[in-house]
């Protein structure tokens, strides 16, 4: 299996999420499992890069990427939670409002 | 085609379409245990690039944890999921335009002629005695380990932003509350009353009275102080 294989996969993986961010306009859920998405075709770069170019270091990068992604998580889904608890609806077009 | 080729394709065509089903599965639920499957996919796919340890964390704590969370989250919140994907398809042209332009874009840049195998041959494989969690281990706890701290400390501000966000107990804390105090007018500040001027023999009583109370407090107390010499003295004299 060359790189290019790996890269592609992942390539794929990212367009996805990004027709995914574009299509969904009304669920907030789904806007962050694609975000996730993303993330997990950017991991998969440096991990094939790591082993193609023989160096670890890209694998610490996705150690550290995988531990904020876990903080963005969690952080997300509470905002989520908060503002379905005001908004009785998580849809993402009601989300103009700068009020608290 | 060799056993690594089959598992390959086998892992990437499951990744692929468990993706698309995340982003068009109706139901939100269903989209979730896509998200799981392409990530335990993907994971295939690492130990297939020899990163056994971050696949392994990948199912541990992504899918053990973070989608876990998610689920939790979307079956907790009582959402119409079906309003939800109304107006689904009026973007998908603009969508599918989007992904082909990027990924006709990301192929050039990736076609075989750059990365290919002659370009990029693949290294050797590690044998057996080969632990790649000793290697992220001895790179983690030197080169890194500020790094590494400095993770443990955005985990900890993940968990105190996540539990202030969601928690609806009593509040134990004094603060100012801004809006109210820009509400605040004059009219609830200051308290005007309107009253009849004082009598002023009322005043001398009360005068009186008070300067009596002080006086024999006063008195009691001078009484006390002096008890203790004089029995002192008593005793002495005696």
């Amino acid at each position: 299996m060359s790189l290019t294989h790996y890269l592609m996969v992942s390539a794929i993986l990212f367009s996805i999420s990004v027709v995914g961010i574009i299509i969904n306009r009304k669920n907030v859920i789904t806007l962050l499992m694609c975000i996730e998405l993303m993330l997990l075709a950017v991991n998969t770069n440096f991990i094939a890069f790591s082993r193609y170019l023989n160096d670890e270091v890209g694998q610490i990068f996705v150690f550290f990427i995988l531990t904020v992604a876990a903080a963005e998580a969690a952080i997300g889904l509470a905002i989520l939670v908060v503002l379905f608890r005001s908004n009785k609806d998580i849809d993402v077009e009601d989300l103009r409002e700068l009020k608290g | 085609m060799t056993a690594e080729q089959i598992v390959f394709y086998l892992f990437a065509t499951l990744a692929i379409a468990s993706a698309l089903g995340v982003v068009m599965v109706r139901n939100s639920v269903q989209a979730v245990l896509c998200l799981v499957l392409t990530f335990f996919s993907m994971a295939a796919l690492w130990m297939l690039l020899e990163a056994e340890f971050l696949a392994i964390a990948l199912v541990l704590v992504y899918v053990g944890a973070v989608m876990v969370l998610f689920l939790f989250v979307v079956m907790m919140l009582d959402v119409d999921f079906a309003s939800l994907k109304q107006g689904f398809t009026r973007y998908v042209p603009l969508g599918v335009l989007v992904a082909a332009g990027l990924l006709i874009g990301l192929y050039w840049v990736l076609r075989g002629e750059v990365f290919g195998l002659e370009m990029m041959p693949e290294p050797n494989k590690h044998g057996a005695e080969h632990s790649n969690v000793e290697v992220l281990g001895k790179l983690l706890y030197t080169d890194y380990f500020y790094a590494f701290e400095v993770a443990g400390v955005i985990l900890l501000v993940a968990i105190v932003a996540a539990i202030s966000l969601t928690f609806r107990g009593r509040r134990e804390r004094r603060g100012q509350s801004v809006p109210m105090q820009h509400r605040a007018s004059k009219d609830e500040r200051l308290h005007i009353v309107k009253m009849d001027a004082e009598v002023a023999e009322f005043e001398d009583q009360q005068i009186d009275q008070d300067s009596d109370n002080t006086g024999k407090g006063k008195k009691k107390q001078k009484s006390k102080a002096k008890a203790k010499p004089k029995t002192q003295t008593k005793g002495e004299s005696s």
